[in-house]
């Protein structure tokens, strides 16, 4: 795929995202943060009983990509070895737990708003992140 | 209105599962690559953020407008302010990971229908991390 491929797929995509948030917005009043539906959808946040929007969004995520993967043919998915997926999904689940949210709550939802604290999130997990890549380039753990 | 509720988030959920695959962020290289921005640097991930950014932007002008969501009774949002450790460590750690592995939750959850191979043990490693968060509280 061009360069300009991927900024047009990148742009249509990002505008479907944007308008499945804003739906969770205008409809049910809430903000479309994966982390945090997830941990609904798992029962894993203090005193909540069932959430019908977070288990039906959680649910929905897998489902659209498969329709879309129906609709353009294979999704290229290229992944680290075992051992960093382990380590990166405890870091990922903890670290979007404590900070209140991940890229879609804090990136898409929280920027938008102009909201103070996911500005400061945005900035703090793309620098970090930007920063770990950097070093494992450096250590050799490039993959 | 959970059942209305519940049909909202499976409609959101498929829209936004499309569009992350539609994106090309569903492939942990390529957010890598994002991230990669003193090597073989991939800016697509900028032109998602701007694409979801623009009709979000607008729905949080016409929510200013709304006394209540359309099928529930009230607006249950976050708090702005303030700036805490938490936040910031939180966000810190999530980026460590996010960098490591190429994968932040919603790429997760839709790999789990691309590639269950390699998405399911990341989505249990990432589930442990956030029941060891509520565990810890902290």
């Amino acid at each position: 795929m061009s360069l300009a491929q991927s900024i047009v797929h990148g742009l249509a995509g990002g505008l479907m995202i944007g308008a499945a948030a804003s739906a969770v917005l205008l409809g049910a009043g809430r903000i479309a943060g994966v982390s945090g539906l997830l941990a609904r959808a798992l029962r894993l946040t203090q005193g909540c009983g069932p959430d019908g929007l977070a288990t039906g969004f959680v649910l929905g995520l897998p489902l659209g990509a498969l329709l879309m993967q129906l609709a353009l043919g294979p999704v290229e998915t290229r992944f680290p070895p075992l051992a960093l997926l382990l380590i990166g999904g405890v870091l990922v689940g903890y670290g979007s737990r404590l900070g209140s949210g991940c890229t879609s709550g804090h990136g898409v939802c929280g920027l938008s708003r102009l909201s103070k604290r996911s500005v400061v999130a945005t900035a703090v997990f793309m620098s970090a992140g930007v920063a770990t890549v950097a070093a494992m380039n450096a250590a050799g753990l490039a993959w | 209105m959970v059942t209305r509720s519940a049909v909202l988030g499976l409609l959101c959920g498929l829209l936004f599962g499309a569009g992350l695959a539609l994106s090309g962020m569903a492939d942990p290289a390529r957010v890598r690559g994002f991230l990669d921005l003193f090597g073989a640097f991939d800016p697509t991930l900028a032109f998602v953020m701007i694409g979801a950014l623009v009709p979000m932007a607008i729905a949080w002008r016409i929510r200013r407008r709304m006394d209540k969501p359309l099928v529930e009774t009230a607006f249950d949002l976050p708090p702005t302010d303030p700036i805490d450790a938490r936040l910031v460590i939180g966000a810190a750690l999530f980026g460590v990971g996010w960098g490591i592995a190429g994968l932040c939750p919603g790429p997760a959850l839709v790999d789990l229908a691309l590639a269950p191979l390699s998405a399911i043990p990341f989505v249990l490693a990432m589930a442990l991390g956030m029941f060891l968060q509520r565990l810890l509280g902290r």
